[in-house]
């Protein structure tokens, strides 16, 4: 099992029920794999900093997971073949990277990296 | 035995200590550069939207190519441009 974050951005036309049942789909996904979602963070509506597929902005949605190697495979097939996605990125998450987002979670934010200038 | 000469100068040398620079990684403890926060790492962009060199910085070897690969990343997910005028 590894640690990995998935950051999908979906079109924006799509209705808060359609990005629900989305967000669903895809958590659902990892779970049936052997996954297992750790974190589900809906950013929801963002304009982007350049269009893509010339739209200005997109819904944004960030799943931190624990899966499998094999997993990510599958989930890029759904995620290219979902029409509803104009990108994704999958990144692996080490140890820092853990603990970072854990404390991120837990509001703890008042972390160096805000501190300092 | 030589007579050890002492240099006078007519005025004063400038001794302006230009401040070291540092890897605010490293002094903040910071272990991961998170590509999400976009706001964080506009700090490592010029106005263009270009990654600006250690030697402007002052970040570690390390970091540096940490930071490289967040802001690519960034990129990519459209959190910062690839290109741009006035950034900030």
């Amino acid at each position: 099992m590894n640690n990995y974050e998935l950051m999908v951005i979906f079109t924006p036309v799509l209705s808060e029920e359609d990005y629900k049942v989305a967000q669903k789909k895809f958590a659902d996904l990892i779970k049936e794999n052997g996954g297992e979602v750790t974190h589900e963070n809906p950013w929801g509506l963002r304009s982007l900093a350049y269009p893509i597929q010339k739209k200005t902005t997109g819904m944004y949605l960030v799943l931190e997971y624990k899966a499998p190697s094999d997993l990510n495979e599958k989930l890029k097939i759904q995620l290219n073949r979902d029409e509803n996605v104009l990108r994704h990125m999958v990144t692996a998450l080490d140890k820092y990277a853990v603990e970072y987002n854990g404390r991120k979670r837990h509001g703890v934010s008042a972390d160096s990296k805000t501190v300092e200038a | 035995m030589a007579v050890k000469q002492e240099i006078k100068y007519l005025t004063a040398v400038k001794q302006e200590k230009r401040q070291k620079k540092y890897c605010r990684f490293k002094k903040m403890g910071i272990k991961y550069v998170d590509y999400k926060d976009a706001e964080f790492l506009k700090k490592f962009l010029n106005d263009q939207g270009k990654m600006l060199p250690r030697r402007i910085t002052g970040n570690s070897l390390k970091f540096q190519r940490k930071v490289a690969q967040a802001i690519k990343k960034a990129r990519q997910m459209a959190l910062l441009p690839y290109v741009t005028d006035l950034l900030k």
